[in-house]
């Protein structure tokens, strides 16, 4: 019935009016975007590979349990006290870094506001961001190591040291964004402050949160320079964070890349193919738990 | 607060006698069962007397000069055009300036003859009496349930079937729950404008304060979801005393029994605004025969 549509005949106000060379500006642009994401994706998908490729021959069931081998020419699997070691000095240092961090970005937007104190602890948090981690391992070496020894304990101060910064100001952002009508609400129906914070604030900034600390832990998991001075080196599993030397994964594979048989190497591909994944769980665990808390909220 | 100010503020409370400050606690619960509340406001039935009352944000007067009597289960609009202080007023009542930094308030504001601002006054236990909804519709994000349970819970209701019930009587008051009682777990940020005003309505109801402060509680909202908003206010005035501010003068005729008419002076020394209370009246009065120009210009719309 109806006419068909002449796609030629366009009514002459609709005719596109951007000249050629606007459109060639806009066409390399927008190639110029795409590239750049191929390029920036390169080396990432590389290192994927190869530590999948390289680990994978090693990595296994054995590799997590096992014992690091003594002598240095052993070949196959052995990575379990670094393992375990990361864990618990991970875990040492967010049950240390992410309550203080938490409680102090509370303070920051809470309480501080715009106040000289609070200013100050926000600029000194920020510049504590940009510290080298290798310094914060001096800071520890020099401060606790000297002392009471190289221990798990003290790699853990070491990384809680370089976590603290991260939780305070990326919890002090989710704060932020808080609207304030709702602590407003909550006043208003005879909240005190801290209940408002407490069963208001929080539980709508729990997602974000909860990301932000999981960024800050899976940072923490990876460093090696704040382990280097403080944790020592063993080759067998040492459960005890506060008594002896101890190892973790970031270590290892900084030690065993170093030395020149075929062993070792492989021991620090499966290394950090371990560290990968564990990074990997860690992040999808927090997408998961942050995405269930804002369903509920939602 | 800030230098010398503050201790006007103090001496004037001060020189209050402190055994008038008790009787704060005499309000509570009384929302049901009218009147009877206090011997002090007894005859009158005053829930409010505000006596001269001045506000200051830092240095800035943003209020002078108001008194106005508000009597238990009327509705008490404050209409006036922008920047006239009819908020600021209204946010005196429950004490929430005192969560704005430099805000300071002087002269007297007497709860069933109680200073409010008295030295032993919680301004926590006030607003536990004297709730408020806001211009922005704000409920939390969480469940409906746990919205109007919220109040409750603080005040310390842990019984399951109590909370049920409560929130069931809150959602009803504030006709809501025949929308509502099939999704009580449903998040509230689901709910359309207008329910979620009336939601925050029933938040502030579920803690059964004696009166409800509204900010311009339906300048968010459709003008259906206006009415609905208006009728419960006709509804709940037989339980709690309402004070309203609205820009909206139709509907402060429609709603209210008392009208305060305020308006802005630009102060002589600079070019900053003042509000002043012009008239203080019955709502027919204030509309059709009102006492002062500057009313009869304003709510004819010859306001300049």
């Amino acid at each position: 019935m109806t006419a068909p549509l002449d796609l030629d005949e366009v009514p002459p106000s609709l005719v596109s009016s951007m000249s050629a060379r606007r459109k060639f500006k806009n066409g390399l642009a927008t190639t110029w975007l795409v590239v750049s994401v191929i390029v920036a994706l390169v080396p990432l998908g590389l290192v994927m590979f190869y530590v999948i490729q390289r680990g994978s021959a090693v990595f296994g069931i054995d590799f997590l349990t096992a014992d690091i081998p003594v002598s240095r020419r052993a070949l196959g699997p052995g990575m379990g006290p670094a393992v375990l070691g990361t864990l618990l000095i991970t875990g040492a240092a967010t049950l240390m870094a992410v309550p203080l961090g938490i409680l102090g970005a509370i303070y920051l937007n809470e309480y501080g506001g715009k106040g000289r104190f609070a200013s100050l602890v926000r600029f000194m948090s920020q510049v504590m961001t940009g510290v080298p981690s290798i310094v914060m391992g001096l800071f520890i070496y020099t401060v606790w190591v000297l002392t009471f020894g190289q221990s798990g304990f003290a790699g853990a101060l070491a990384l809680a040291c370089l976590m603290l910064p991260i939780v305070i100001r990326s919890t002090e952002e989710m704060l932020r964004l808080v609207p304030d009508d709702l602590r407003q609400a909550s006043f208003a129906l005879g909240n005190r402050k801290w209940r408002t914070i407490v069963t208001v604030v929080l539980p709508a900034s729990i997602g974000g949160i909860t990301s932000g600390c999981m960024l800050a832990v899976a940072r923490a998991a990876g460093e090696t320079a704040p382990l280097l001075f403080t944790i020592g080196v063993v080759n067998s599993a040492n459960p005890n964070l506060f008594d002896g030397p101890n190892t973790a994964l970031s270590a290892q594979i900084f030690r065993n890349a170093q030395i020149p048989f075929t062993g070792p190497q492989d021991r620090a591909w499966g290394a950090a193919l371990t560290l990968i994944l564990l990074v990997l769980i860690l992040t999808v665990a927090a997408r998961w738990v942050s995405s269930r808390f804002a369903m509920k909220q939602a | 607060m800030i230098g010398i100010p503050e201790k006007a503020v103090k001496s004037m409370s001060d020189a209050l006698p402190a055994d008038a400050l008790p009787s704060v606690t005499i309000p509570i619960g009384s929302a049901g069962d009218s009147g009877d509340a206090g011997a002090v406001a007894a005859p009158a039935r005053v829930v409010f007397d505000i006596d001269d009352l001045a506000v200051y944000y830092g240095a800035f007067r943003a209020v002078r000069d108001v008194s106005i009597e508000i009597s238990q289960h009327e509705i008490t609009a404050f209409i006036g055009p922008s920047g006239c202080g009819k908020t600021t007023v209204l946010r005196c009542l429950n004490r929430m300036n005192d969560l704005i930094e430099g805000c300071r308030v002087e002269g007297q504001i007497n709860y069933h003859g109680a200073d409010l601002y008295g030295p032993k006054v919680d301004a926590v236990e006030v607003r536990k009496r004297i709730g408020m909804v806001f211009q922005k519709p704000n409920p939390f994000p969480k469940s409906i349930y746990d919205n109007v349970a919220f109040g409750p819970k603080l005040s310390g209701v842990r019984n399951r079937s109590e909370l049920d019930d409560l929130v069931e009587r809150a959602l009803t008051q504030a006709a809501l729950w025949d929308e509502v009682k099939d999704r009580l777990k449903a998040s509230a940020m689901g709910m359309s404008g207008g329910q979620q005003q009336r939601l925050c309505i029933a938040r502030t109801i579920a803690v059964n304060p004696e009166v409800v402060l509204m900010d311009e509680p339906c300048s968010a909202l459709d003008p259906i979801a206006t009415a609905r908003i208006e009728d419960l206010m006709q509804e709940l005035k037989a339980e709690y005393t309402i004070v309203i501010v609205t820009h909206n003068m139709q509907q402060a005729a429609r709603v209210s029994d008392r009208t305060a008419f305020f308006t802005a002076e630009v102060n002589p020394a600079g070019d900053q605004r003042t509000g002043v209370l012009v008239e203080y009246d019955n709502t027919q009065k204030i509309f059709s025969n009102p006492g002062d120009e500057r009313t009869e210009n304003y709510v004819t719309g010859r306001f300049g």
